[in-house]
């Protein structure tokens, strides 16, 4: 079951994609591939933000592939704007647990509090983002993706700002927290080392095609003709 | 869904409001026999005037906006800030101001009755294109400023490398810039002083000073020929929305105009003669400006403790009228704050507030009596005359909120409720202040659709400082009119600074 992408296409612009493929709950999985080749494309298709023109998509045998965004299995973190900068944290995540009020129901704010805490950012409930680090920052938005409690959770690219070292810290964290949440994670990436240390398994995208997941460590180790010209000569082992 | 809802009825409402009283115009017109001669001198005269105004506003703004670009003294911001507050100074405010200077007891005449020359006449042509240059003048000096301070530094830099002499100067970069901007700027007021009402009804009147807004209430209020008034409404929409639309492939009107504190890097500064022409310009230009100002305060101070019961009533009026509109107007403004909402809007420049107040007063009249509902007509036209302003301040801010939080909006699912109350209005606090004061301070101080269907009762403060003005009780216009722009200015500075506080950045 997991999530089924069953012969989709969708066009954004001039840009085809197509994908057909299944990803089984529970896994974490990396998408890679050139600037340009769909990766991004690909999650606005799992998330709902981009049509499907043909195919279907299911969560656990439910057809989700004309839901709206909201109403989805699917929470996702962009590359930036994952909060709203003008209200603090907790309010924040308060939207987060009610999007039709904002409002704060019962235990609410002991559910806020308790998801900062898995985050590392116990007391931050009053913070904004203007007084938080970006790293901080990060940790707050995974947060929100706690709270909404979706099983599939897209990652696009949103540690692409922060150095090396803290972006493997967030990795490590999105691992626990996914690990722990029975989570099934896309995490679009440049970096094969990404995939390497966070997705035992791999998508690669190629001007369009989204190609099954894979071993993670044995397609790197041995990759394919087009994937090898992305990644470089040198970085063939 | 319900947003768009809303969006629609909002714009339902804008539209039936052009449409409706248009209609009731047109059929009314019909009922016409055809224009008298003074119908075509009124016409003639509100060419001739608006063409002058243009001219004379646009001639003078050159000289000021190049010795504001390239100088700085103290005061030059203050003067700059001053060149923005006429869109919210109440024109009858204005009005007596320029009374006292230039009136026929004015300061002028009691310098010049010494040395034997002739009195000033101010009413007539001369007194209004002296109103229209007052409003105006900073106005196009803003705008030309503006083109100013967009010329990039390099030019300058390259014309002092290149030694260029004030001839070659003004050939390469002054002229082709002033080429660019001066046409928007004159049409833009060649428009405004179109429709020209209370102005007009103030310092013009007479067979010979007539303009076609004037000559709709005339025929209202003394005739009482409204199959007249219906035809003339006529006649200036078409005017007006010629010329509106000529206007608006020309030119922006600058509302907010950030960055003006800017100077111009030049080397040429040094040259005598143009620091003494800059001197005199600026001096002038700042003497024109405050004099009346001044003016305005010192004999208000004298007559705001003189002042009536009824004055106050009318106060109280005015401040309902001008947060009723405001209510209204963001009512309108937040749903429309779109592209096509803009489009929309740019009917209440077209549209003039007293062929709307016509075309009202018809549609209400087998109903009820209305003049019982003068304020609440009020309230409604001056939301809708300044429904543009305010779009034009929001949109650009609206429609970046929009692009920036559309996919987190929907990816938490956010209700319309809680994307208004969280995120657009927080967000949008700012401008969203700032249109507020301006509508706020615009309809306190209109003067217009008001005087078609004033009775006593129903007077507002605007309104009352005319008739004051019209029983010669100067002193008492003069208190009237200090406690006006008062009213005016703080209403715009507390919605202004409401939106500043604690506004989310």
């Amino acid at each position: 079951m997991g999530l089924q992408i069953d012969h989709v296409h969708a066009r954004s612009g001039t840009f085809e994609l197509a994908a057909d493929l299944t990803i089984s709950a529970g896994t974490r999985v990396a998408v890679i591939g050139a600037s340009g080749s769909g990766k991004s494309t690909l999650l606005d298709v799992i998330a709902g933000f981009l049509p499907v023109e043909s195919g279907n998509i299911r969560w656990a045998g439910q057809d989700i592939t004309h839901m709206s965004p909201a109403d989805r299995p699917v929470s996702i973190l962009f590359q930036d704007t994952n909060l709203f900068p003008h209200l603090s944290i907790g309010q924040n995540l308060a939207l987060a647990l009610n999007p039709r009020t904002g409002r704060l129901g019962t235990g609410d704010a002991d559910r806020i509090a308790d998801s900062l805490t898995r985050v590392g950012l116990p007391s931050f409930a009053d913070r904004r983002l203007s007084q938080m680090s970006g790293g901080q920052q990060s940790r707050a938005a995974l947060a929100r993706v706690l709270l909404q409690a979706r099983p599939v959770l897209l990652l696009d690219e949103p540690f692409a700002a922060l150095g090396p070292a803290l972006k493997a810290e967030m990795l490590d964290l999105v691992s626990q927290v996914a690990e722990a949440e029975g989570m099934t994670v896309l995490l679009v990436s440049h970096d094969p080392q990404d995939a390497r240390r966070f997705a035992p398994q791999t998508i690669v995208v190629e001007a369009g095609q989204v190609h099954p997941p894979q071993e993670t460590v044995k397609l790197l180790d041995n990759p394919p003709p087009g994937l090898r010209a992305y990644l470089g000569e040198g970085h063939a082992p | 869904m319900a947003s768009r809802l809303v969006s629609i009825i909002a714009a339902l409402t804008v539209a039936g409001l052009v449409i409706g009283p248009v209609t009731a115009v047109i059929l009314r017109a019909e009922a016409f026999g055809g224009f008298r001669p003074a119908d075509w001198q009124a016409l003639r005269f509100t060419l001739l005037q608006a063409t002058l105004s243009a001219l004379l506003s646009v001639l003078f703004a050159i000289p000021v906006a190049r010795a504001l670009a390239r100088r700085s003294f103290p005061g030059r911001g203050f003067l700059v800030a001053l060149l923005g507050a006429p869109f919210i100074l109440p024109v009858i405010v204005a009005v007596l101001g320029l009374l006292a200077v230039f009136g026929q007891s004015g300061l002028l005449n009691r310098l010049l009755a010494p040395l034997g020359l002739p009195e000033l006449q101010i009413y007539g042509l001369q007194g209004v294109l002296l109103a229209h240059v007052f409003f105006n003048l900073p106005l196009a000096t803003r705008l030309i400023l503006q083109g100013w301070l967009a010329i990039p530094a390099e030019h300058f830099r390259l014309a002092a490398t290149l030694g260029m002499g004030r001839r070659a100067m003004w050939r390469s970069i002054e002229y082709p810039m002033l080429r660019r901007i001066v046409p928007g700027a004159f049409a833009v007021i060649f428009v405004i002083c179109l429709s020209s009402f209370a102005v007009a009804l103030t310092l013009g009147g007479g067979p010979r000073a007539t303009t076609l807004e004037l000559a709709i209430y005339q025929s209202m209020r003394f005739d009482f020929d409204l199959a007249r008034a219906a035809a003339l409404g006529l006649l200036q929409l078409g005017l007006a929305l010629t010329a509106g639309l000529i206007a608006l492939r020309m030119t922006q009107v600058p509302v907010a105009s950030r960055g003006l504190d800017r100077r111009v890097p030049r080397w040429d500064r040094t040259d005598p003669t143009a620091i003494c022409t800059d001197a005199l310009w600026i001096g002038l230009a700042a003497l024109f400006l405050l004099t009346p100002l001044a003016m305005v305060l010192l004999n208000g101070l004298a007559g705001i403790t003189t002042l009536g019961a009824s004055v106050w009533q009318a106060a109280g009026h005015s401040i309902l009228v001008a947060l009723g509109s405001t209510a209204l107007c963001l009512l309108w403004a937040l749903p429309l704050a779109t592209r096509w909402g803009e489009w929309l809007g740019l009917a209440g420049i077209a549209l003039s507030p007293l062929v709307l107040g016509i075309g009202l007063f018809l549609i209400v009249r087998p109903f009820a009596n209305p003049f019982d509902l003068a304020l609440y007509v009020t309230a409604t036209v001056n939301a809708f005359v300044s429904l543009p302003f305010v779009l034009r301040i929001l949109r650009p801010d609206a429609e970046t909120i929009r692009t920036d939080y559309s996919r987190l909006r929907s990816a938490l699912g956010l209700s319309g409720w809680a994307w208004l109350r969280w995120v657009l209005l927080p967000r949008l606090k700012r401008p969203l202040g700032f249109a507020a004061g301006l509508t706020a301070a615009l309809s306190m101080g209109d003067l217009g659709v008001i005087a078609l269907f004033a009775d006593p009762d129903h007077a507002t403060l605007p309104l009352k400082v005319y008739q004051l003005m019209g029983a010669y009780r100067m002193e008492q216009a003069a208190g009237a009119a200090l406690l006006l722009l008062c009213l005016s200015l703080g209403l715009f500075w507390m919605f202004d600074r409401g939106g500043r506080v604690g506004s989310a950045d």
